[in-house]
């Protein structure tokens, strides 16, 4: 452990500012790229699944 | 050599399957590897002598900026396969692979200017090495584009697999272009990744960062492949069992 | 083979003359950018000769860029570009004598003209052998790039926008090694590198840049 505390760990040395957005927009970023598909998939399996129930009614 | 496992990534069935097998292995290895190296590298491993801890961004910086380079030569790897063995998949991979890489370069670039913030006193300058990414980054807008305003999907594939060749083969010409430009205008900058030798505690963070971000590449890739597969072969009937098995 | 290509040159040539608009146009766009920068930094003559290397050939890569738009468009329409694909000659002989042609009339003409307008802004005679130089082994290069873009967007509605930001980013390396020779002359230093290496890159394109515009066109003739 480099920090002698949680504040001093947050302050990271009068550059927290930098450090944490820059991390937190890439982490951002990261889950959007995994979240957008999984959610892109749930769409289109439902609204495959309405079609498929369409089409096999008489 | 055994060739089979080349031809099978042609059936997308195939690959349908042994992408849903390889993706919890490789989501695991992903969050794993980013959660330790972003911990290690943000609280465990010692300041920079020079910049303190500002340097820590360099954990994610370099894992992006690598990422969105390998990523476009993946593109153009993938446009000789589909153009040469006609393999739909790799034009699926092709077109999948380039909003990854794009995000993956706006990562590099706004790191880097945050990064440069406190260590060069402004938000942007004309390093080389920033300079670079940024014409990474229009390359990579050019291929979206062209894929996106050709309405045919083989000959959107198809363009966009000569786009990316092309690009790839200028991508050292502007390498080496813009820092000898960068040399001429701006001696002697103070370079980010430039520093005597880093030990241990600091680079072994960030080579396990390195790794997450190539996993995390591939779970971001197949996920967008593999809903890709399912919209292309709607009319398939084992897509129809996928459909209805997933409700 | 080479009957064709020199066939095909003379029909080129023909057609560029039939409608001298599309010659003029990009060399007065040229002229008119020029003009543009001294409006907008000032009339100061120090600042604009230290800014003239970059100035023109910014505005010469974007004229080159703009007269490329329409570089396959009639043909495509007129199906002449289908009858290129079909025929027993190599496809690639056949573009680079069509972008050889397109340089030879609107390339050529804006080399000429750029010595001109350097010395409106600025540029001192010296420095104009190396401008002609850098020009003259650069637009090529940028013709032959613009190709392929050109080849790839034939086929849509509007192929302008995308040219530019397909073909921009691949222009760079010319942009830094020509305005860089434009200013290392401006500052008394000798040029050579820097056109030796535009050389280079135009011997790479003349080879390589054919294949990527067959490719292109037969992409966009089939879709």
């Amino acid at each position: 452990m480099s920090f002698e505390s949680f504040a001093d760990f947050l302050a990271m040395g009068k550059h927290g500012l930098y450090v944490w957005t820059s991390y937190g927009i890439s982490l951002a970023v990261l889950a959007l790229n995994v979240a957008l598909p999984i959610l892109a998939r749930r769409r289109y399996l439902q609204d495959e699944a309405r079609r498929l129930r369409r089409e096999s009614k008489p | 050599m055994n060739w089979t496992w080349f031809h099978k990534l042609g059936s997308p069935k195939w690959f349908y399957d042994i992408s849903g097998r390889w993706l919890p292995w490789l989501s695991l290895a992903a969050a794993l590897l980013i959660g330790v190296g972003t911990v290690w590298g943000l609280a465990f491993a010692p300041p920079d002598y020079q910049q303190g801890n500002s340097f820590r961004i360099i954990y994610i910086h370099v894992p992006a900026a690598i990422l969105a380079q390998s990523c476009y030569v993946m593109l153009a790897v993938a446009g000789v396969v589909g153009l040469v063995w006609k393999m739909k998949l790799a034009d699926v991979a092709l077109q999948c692979a380039a909003p990854i890489g794009a995000w993956m370069t706006f990562v590099a670039l706004l790191t880097g200017a945050v990064w440069g913030k406190p260590t060069w006193g402004a938000w942007w300058v004309w390093d080389a090495r920033l300079t670079a990414m940024l014409i990474l980054l229009f390359l990579y807008f050019g291929v979206i584009a062209l894929g996106q305003s050709i309405s045919n999907r083989d000959s959107a594939a198809k363009a966009c697999a000569v786009l990316a060749i092309v690009g790839v083969i200028n991508i050292p010409i502007i390498k080496y272009s813009v820092d000898w430009w960068n040399t001429l205008h701006q001696p002697a900058t103070f370079k980010i990744t430039e520093k005597p030798a880093m030990p241990a505690e600091m680079w072994v963070p960030l080579l396990i960062m390195v790794l997450g971000f190539y996993c995390f590449f591939a779970v971001s890739l197949l996920l967008r492949m593999r809903l890709e597969v399912l919209k292309r072969e709607s009319r398939a009937s084992w897509v129809k069992a996928e459909v209805e098995r997933s409700l | 083979m080479s009957n064709v290509f020199t066939q095909l040159l003379s029909r080129e040539a023909r057609l560029l003359f039939r409608r001298p608009a599309e010659l003029l146009n990009p060399l007065v766009f040229f002229a008119i950018v020029v003009a543009l920068f001294p409006l907008a930094v000032g009339p100061e003559s120090k600042l604009l000769e230290t800014l003239s290397p970059g100035l023109v050939w910014v505005a010469a890569l974007l004229a080159v860029l703009l007269s490329l738009d329409g570089l396959f468009r009639s043909d495509f329409e007129d199906g002449s570009l289908e009858q290129w694909v079909l025929s027993p000659h190599p496809l690639p002989l056949l573009v680079l004598a069509k972008v050889l042609a397109h340089w030879l009339f609107s390339g050529l003409a804006l080399v000429l003209l750029a010595p001109l307008l350097a010395l409106m802004l600025g540029l001192p005679a010296r420095c104009l052998p190396v401008l002609l130089l850098s020009l003259l082994l650069g637009t090529p290069i940028l013709s032959l790039l613009g190709a392929v873009g050109a080849a790839l967007t034939v086929g849509l509605k509007r192929g302008g926008l995308l040219l530019a930001l397909l073909i921009l980013p691949l222009y760079i390396p010319v942009l830094i090694l020509g305005s860089g020779a434009l200013q290392a002359a401006l500052q008394g230093l000798p040029a050579v590198g820097q056109l030796l290496w535009l050389a280079s890159l135009t011997a790479l394109a003349v080879t390589l840049t054919p294949f990527a515009i067959a490719a292109g066109l037969t992409i966009s003739v089939g879709e």
